[in-house]
């Protein structure tokens, strides 16, 4: 099953244009910079934007298609909305808050939705002891997850999340992140995210959309899309290979855990890991070198079997961007333009990937 | 100090009119102020100018042209003569539909402010959980402007007691039916009872003080749940 989304739109500064498929599991981040029109493909899909024109189809469900003249108003899209700011109603406590979307949803579907949904909800999100608060005697994180909880308990067939850690502080964002894993791994609920911030990518995508000045510029995979080097997202400060990876040994002498991944292993530091936990990877192109043989007098533990993939230049004529295929895994080196000509690296030569860096994301 | 059996009269009158106007005040500038508040519409500014229209228009002006269009040849007049209801002149209710004119600024501005001050968020969030539009209007717009609705209602029975000119003009004086506590103090000091004026003067002076503070009271604490909601 795919969700279809072809919408179109006019705004002041620039059209959004966007005609992509997602796969309609696991969690879709739509990536771009501040004000590329991905808050207003989120308002598309759930009808909030009148002007749209196009197709907004869920598997077989057809929720907009202008050329048929179906356009269902968001009270009858089967979706749940979480926006940047929580926007509890004032008036209603969390209880209310929950018991708003939910009796709602009940009565469109004619179908008795168990009250346990409710329960469970509120229990998958730890808010049990804030139901009888009003909004402003929660913190910001508190209130992000009664927001979520209150999306979920309508049962939706689709989960909107627009920028919903933006407006928290590093704490706070921290606080709901494990959250947000927790639905991705025990609901099977598709949801479409949108973000500015790399962090969030690395954690939680599993498809990665990027678009750019209203206009998706790649969609695919999320450690595919990170490592494709002609891509403005990933030039730059944060450029970087995501993998993900089985804990395959814990030296505990050396608190070191190694990962496996398809096509070799790294050593990363042991945070309390445990032998067959799946975890994510993030290896940044300015922790990665290359060397033409295994090196062997070094300080730096890991080194991977790869071939070069591609050879890109970089902004500043003295760095170059490398990929470097490992397996079914690739990587991603920044290196100087010397550094590449004296060592004549060319595409398709084999190589060892020095990494001096792993960060676990999860 | 004592009021006469037709100053109580009187009272009782200006608060059935009062009552009467403000309850249709409501129900009339809600669906005004929601209009105004949303709108993007090029007569957004001249539909707002005409409702605020008697704030500034004297009252005897807004009295001639309602006494006018109330009369057999005015357009109200010949429409309440054809549905059978006379002319509305010198009546109760042609002071209520005076009243209702005359106060509407009273009512509306304080709902588009509350309208505007909620914006489009919560209707969103509203539809967002399965609320069709009218569902939503009443369990979240109207519930989140209360503190509108209170204003408005409270400015609306005060404007509609402490009216003058415009009664003067389409009411007459005529006791039980349109002689309210503004024009019986004017009666009273016409005809030199200012014993009588100042009872009922006086009645007058507490009431609009009592309203005026309990509205202070009330834009104080619903500010500081704001503040710490926010």
């Amino acid at each position: 099953m795919n969700i279809h989304l072809q919408l179109d739109i006019a705004r002041a500064d620039f059209d959004v244009s966007v005609n992509v498929q997602l796969p309609a599991h696991g969690i879709t981040v739509i990536y771009g910079p501040s004000g590329c029109g991905k808050t207003t493909l989120l308002r598309c899909v759930a009808g909030l934007e009148p002007k749209a024109r196009g197709v907004v189809q869920l598997g077989h469900e057809v929720w907009q298609d202008d050329s048929q003249h179906v356009r269902l108003p968001t009270h009858q899209r089967a979706l749940g909305y979480v926006f940047q700011e929580a926007s509890l109603f004032d008036h209603l406590d969390v209880a209310g808050n929950l018991t708003y979307g939910h009796q709602r949803a009940e009565r469109n579907n004619r179908n008795a939705m168990s009250q346990a949904v409710v329960q469970q909800t509120i229990e998958l999100l730890g808010i049990g002891h804030l139901l009888k608060r009003r909004s402003h005697e929660l913190s910001g994180g508190e209130r992000q997850r009664v927001a979520i909880a209150r999306a979920l308990v309508t049962q939706p067939r689709l989960l909107l999340l627009d920028e919903p850690l933006a407006a928290l502080d590093h704490a706070r964002k921290q606080e709901v992140l494990p959250w947000l894993e927790k639905l991705r791994d025990d609901l099977n609920i598709p949801m479409l995210y949108v973000t500015h911030a790399v962090d969030e990518v690395a954690r939680l995508a599993d498809t990665l959309v990027v678009m750019n000045q209203g206009r998706v510029q790649a969609n695919g995979p999320v450690a595919e899309v990170l490592t494709q080097t002609d891509l403005p997202v990933v030039v730059g400060e944060d450029a970087g290979a995501l993998l993900t990876g089985i804990v395959l040994n814990i030296d505990t002498q050396w608190h070191l855990a190694q990962v496996g991944f398809a096509g070799g292993a790294l050593w990363v530091r042991d945070s309390g890991l445990s032998v067959g936990q799946t975890v994510r990877l993030r290896v940044l192109a300015r922790d990665v070198s290359v060397t033409l043989q295994q090196a062997t007098h070094t300080s730096i533990q890991n080194h991977v079997p790869c071939v070069v993939d591609a050879i890109t230049p970089e902004s500043h004529p003295s760095q170059m961007l490398l990929r470097l295929r490992c397996g079914d895994s690739v990587l991603l080196a920044r290196v100087t333009a010397r550094g590449v000509h004296e060592l004549g690296l060319q595409v398709g030569m084999p190589a060892w990937a020095q990494v001096k860096s792993v960060a676990l994301v999860k | 100090m004592y009021l006469s059996a037709e100053d109580f009269q009187a009272i009782s009158l200006t608060l059935q009119l009062a009552s009467v106007t403000t309850v249709l005040l409501l129900l009339l500038a809600t669906p005004v102020a929601w209009w105004l508040a949303h709108t993007r519409s090029v007569w957004r500014a001249p539909v707002a100018s005409l409702v605020a229209l008697p704030l500034v228009l004297p009252p005897t002006v807004l009295g001639f042209y309602l006494l006018v269009a109330l009369g057999p040849n005015g357009p109200i007049g010949q429409l309440t003569q054809w549905a059978g209801w006379g002319t509305l002149a010198f009546s109760f209710w042609g002071l209520v539909l005076g009243s209702v004119v005359y106060s509407l600024p009273f009512a509306v501005q304080p709902l588009v402010n509350a309208f505007e001050a909620m914006g489009p968020r919560p209707m969103e969030v509203a539809a967002t959980l399965r609320a069709s539009q009218w569902d939503a209007f009443f369990t979240v717009a109207v519930p989140l402007a209360k503190p509108g609705f209170v204003m408005a209602a409270m400015l609306s029975f005060a404007h509609t007691v402490g009216e003058f000119g415009v009664v003067l003009m389409i009411g007459g004086n005529i006791p039980d039916t349109t002689r309210v506590v503004s024009t019986q103090i004017y009666g009273h000091v016409e005809a030199m009872e200012y014993s009588q004026a100042h009872g009922l003067a006086g009645v007058m002076l507490v009431f609009s003080f009592v309203v005026l503070l309990g509205l202070s009271w009330f834009n104080h604490r619903s500010d500081q749940h704001k503040k710490v909601g926010a």
